[in-house]
C-alpha cells in the first residue's frame, strides 16, 4: 500500500539507530539500480505526458509490491523546497530529482520509500526508475539483495528496456548493462593525516572504482568522508561488481586502521589534542558552518573509534551529521534561515546533542 | 580565512598533518592545494560529453554522415548524443550501436552485458542470448571438472548458436 504526501518525519532513517558493521570506518552503504520502461523515451526526450504515464504506471505496480511493503510517496513538486532538500540531505533523492533552482523538479518526479523495507524508488530522474537502498556501516551484500529482490519483482510486472548485448538500457551509457552503482561512504581521517590518502585514492581509481564527496557526483570531499563506488557497469555481473568493491573497501579499511595505529604510536599527544579541540569547539561554539561541522565531526569520530574519548556515541555523531544540515535545521526552526542564522542555529543544535552524551577522557 | 599560500583567495581546504610529532595546519584555496598536489577536488560533472566530443574527431567523415540519420523513434541524432552524453530512448542503442560499441569498450572495457538477464526479454535475440549465456556457464563448469566430452559438445552448440546470431 502506498500513502501519498505524508508529512516528512523520520522515514528512511532507521539506519541511524544502529551504526552497523565496520562502523569505526564505514558510515553507510548504498546500492542503486537504473531501469527504464520500454515504450517511453528516456528522460532527455520524454514530455510531461510521458513522465506522468511513467509515474502512474510505476505507482500502480508498486502498490502491489510485496518487497516494497507499506510505502510513502512524495511528488517532488508537491513538497515545499525545504522538505525537498531534507530528502537530498538524507541521501534519499539526487540533485537531479530536485531539479535546478530556477526550474524546480522535473515533471512527475517522485520518490517512493518502503517504510519497513527501507528500499526506495526515484521516478523520472535521469532514468525512469532508480531502485535504491541505504544501510548503515558496510553491508554491500545485504543492500544488493534487497534492491535485487525489488528489481526481480518489478521486472516481472513492468516491461524494462533491455538489449541482448548491452543489457539494461539507461539514458547515459556510463550506467548501461547492470545499471548498478554500489557505493560505500568511508571515513579516512587516518590516511589524510598520514598523507597517504592520495596514493590510496590513485589505487582505487586504477582498479575500476571511483571516489566522490559526500553528495555524489561533482561534490567536494568534506570531513575526510569519501564515497567509493564502482566506475563501470557493463561486462561484469552484479555479484562480481559488488564483490570487487567489497574486497577493495576491506583493503582500504585495513590501510586506514594501519594509519590510525601509526598516528596513535607516533603522535599520541597531537592526536589527542586534535580530538579534544574538535570536541571543545563543537561543545561550545556559537556559530558553525556545515563544512566546519563536518571537519570537526571527523576529528571526533576518529577520537571515538581510537577510544581517546568514550562518548558521544557513533549514533549521536551520525544523527548530528544528518540533522545538522541546513534544510534539517530550517525544518526544526520552522522557517528559512540565511547562512549566518543557520550557522548559529547549527551550533546551538550541536551543543544540545553533545550535552546529552557527555564524554570522559580515557585517562580521566 | 585567506589562503596561506597565495594570501589572496579565500581558503577552502583546511589540512592538518603531523610531521615529526608536530601538528601543522594549512589553510589553502583549491588552486594552491592542487598546486601542492593536495587538492582532492572531484572532477566536474559531464566528463562524458568531453570524452564524446574527443572521440568524434576519431571518426571518419563517411561514418559521421551516416551517424547523422536520427533515431527513427525519438529523433535523437548522434550529434545530440555527443552534446548531451544522453541517449533519447531504448531504440537509440540499436540505431547507434556501431558508434556505441567502441565507446562502451572504452568506458567499461566491454560491450557485452554478462549480468542479470531480463526475464521479460522475449525477443528472438534475447532468447538466443539467454541460451548462449546458460551454455557458456555449463561449458565453464564442464571444463572445471575436466568433463571434456561435454565441453566439446557445448562448444560446438555455442558456435552454432553464435553463427545463427551473426546471420
Amino acid at each position: 500500500m502506498i500513502v501519498r504526501d505524508q508529512p516528512l518525519e523520520l522515514q528512511g532513517l532507521q539506519w541511524l539507530g544502529d551504526p552497523g558493521p565496520e562502523h569505526e570506518i564505514v558510515l553507510s552503504t548504498r546500492v542503486r539500480l537504473a531501469r527504464n520502461l520500454q515504450g517511453f523515451p528516456f528522460a532527455e526526450r520524454a514530455g510531461p505526458d510521458d513522465k506522468r504515464r511513467i509515474l502512474d504506471r510505476t505507482i500502480e505496480t508498486l502498490e502491489s509490491s510485496i518487497v516494497l511493503g507499506e510505502a510513502d510517496l512524495w511528488t517532488l513538486d508537491g513538497l515545499d523546497p525545504i522538505d525537498r532538500t531534507v530528502l537530498l540531505e538524507r541521501h534519499h533523492v539526487s540533485r537531479e530529482l530536485l531539479g535546478a533552482d530556477e526550474d524546480g523538479p522535473p515533471a512527475s518526479a517522485a520518490y517512493v520509500l518502503g517504510r519497513e523495507s527501507g528500499v526506495g524508488v526515484m521516478v523520472n530522474e535521469e532514468d525512469h526508475l532508480r531502485l535504491q537502498t541505504l544501510k548503515s556501516g558496510l553491508q554491500l551484500d545485504s543492500a544488493w539483495r534487497d534492491v535485487e529482490a525489488l528489481d526481480e519483482e518489478l521486472g516481472s510486472l513492468l516491461p524494462f528496456a533491455f538489449h541482448h548485448e548491452f543489457g539494461f538500457l539507461t539514458s547515459c551509457p556510463t550506467n548501461v548493462g547492470t545499471g548498478l552503482r554500489a557505493s560505500v561512504l568511508i571515513h579516512l581521517a587516518g590516511l589524510v593525516l598520514t598523507k597517504e590518502i592520495q596514493r590510496v585514492l590513485e589505487g582505487i581509481s586504477q582498479v575500476g572504482l571511483t571516489y566522490r564527496g559526500l553528495f555524489g557526483e561533482g561534490s567536494e570531499v568534506v570531513g575526510n568522508f569519501f564515497q567509493v563506488s564502482n566506475q563501470t557497469t557493463l561486462g561484469k555481473s552484479e555479484e562480481d561488481l559488488v564483490e570487487h568493491l567489497s574486497r577493495i573497501v576491506s583493503q582500504v579499511i585495513q590501510y586506514e586502521q594501519r594509519a590510525r595505529g601509526v598516528l596513535l604510536r607516533e603522535a599520541p599527544a597531537v592526536l589527542e589534542d586534535k580530538v579534544w579541540r574538535a570536541y571543545g569547539i563543537l561543545r561550545h561554539a556559537r556559530s558553525l558552518s556545515l563544512e566546519e561541522l563536518m571537519n570537526l565531526l571527523s576529528g571526533l569520530r576518529l577520537g571515538l573509534t581510537l577510544k581517546l574519548l568514550n562518548t558521544p556515541r557513533v549514533e549521536t555523531l551520525n544523527r548530528v551529521m544528518i540533522f545538522g544540515q541546513t534544510a534539517h535545521l530550517q525544518r526544526a526552526a520552522g522557517r528559512t534561515l540565511d547562512e549566518a542564522d543557520a550557522d548559529v542555529y547549527r551550533a546551538s543544535f550541536v551543543r544540545e546533542m553533545l550535552a546529552t552524551d557527555e564524554p570522559s577522557a580515557r585517562s580521566g | 580565512m585567506r589562503c596561506d599560500d597565495c594570501q589572496e583567495r579565500e581558503a577552502q581546504l583546511n589540512l592538518t598533518s603531523i610531521e615529526d610529532g608536530e601538528m601543522c595546519t594549512l589553510n589553502l584555496c583549491q588552486e594552491c592545494a592542487d598546486a601542492r598536489g593536495l587538492g582532492m577536488s572531484v572532477p566536474e560533472k559531464a566528463p562524458l560529453a568531453d570524452f564524446l566530443a574527443h572521440m568524434a574527431s576519431d571518426e571518419s567523415s563517411e561514418e559521421s554522415e551516416s551517424a547523422e540519420e536520427p533515431c527513427p523513434y525519438c529523433g535523437t541524432t548522434h550529434s545530440d548524443f555527443r552534446r548531451s552524453g544522453r541517449l533519447g530512448c531504448a531504440q537509440c542503442y540499436g540505431r547507434f550501436e556501431g558508434q556505441l560499441r567502441p565507446l562502451l569498450r572504452r568506458l567499461h572495457g566491454a560491450s557485452q552485458h554478462v549480468g542479470k538477464l531480463y526475464q521479460g526479454d522475449t525477443t528472438e535475440a534475447g532468447d538466443r542470448f539467454a541460451r548462449l549465456a546458460s551454455m557458456r556457464v555449463r561449458l565453464q563448469r564442464a571444463v572445471d571438472v575436466e568433463d571434456f566430452e561435454s565441453a566439446a559438445t557445448l562448444r560446438d552448440l555455442i558456435h552454432e548458436l553464435e553463427l545463427e546470431g551473426a546471420e
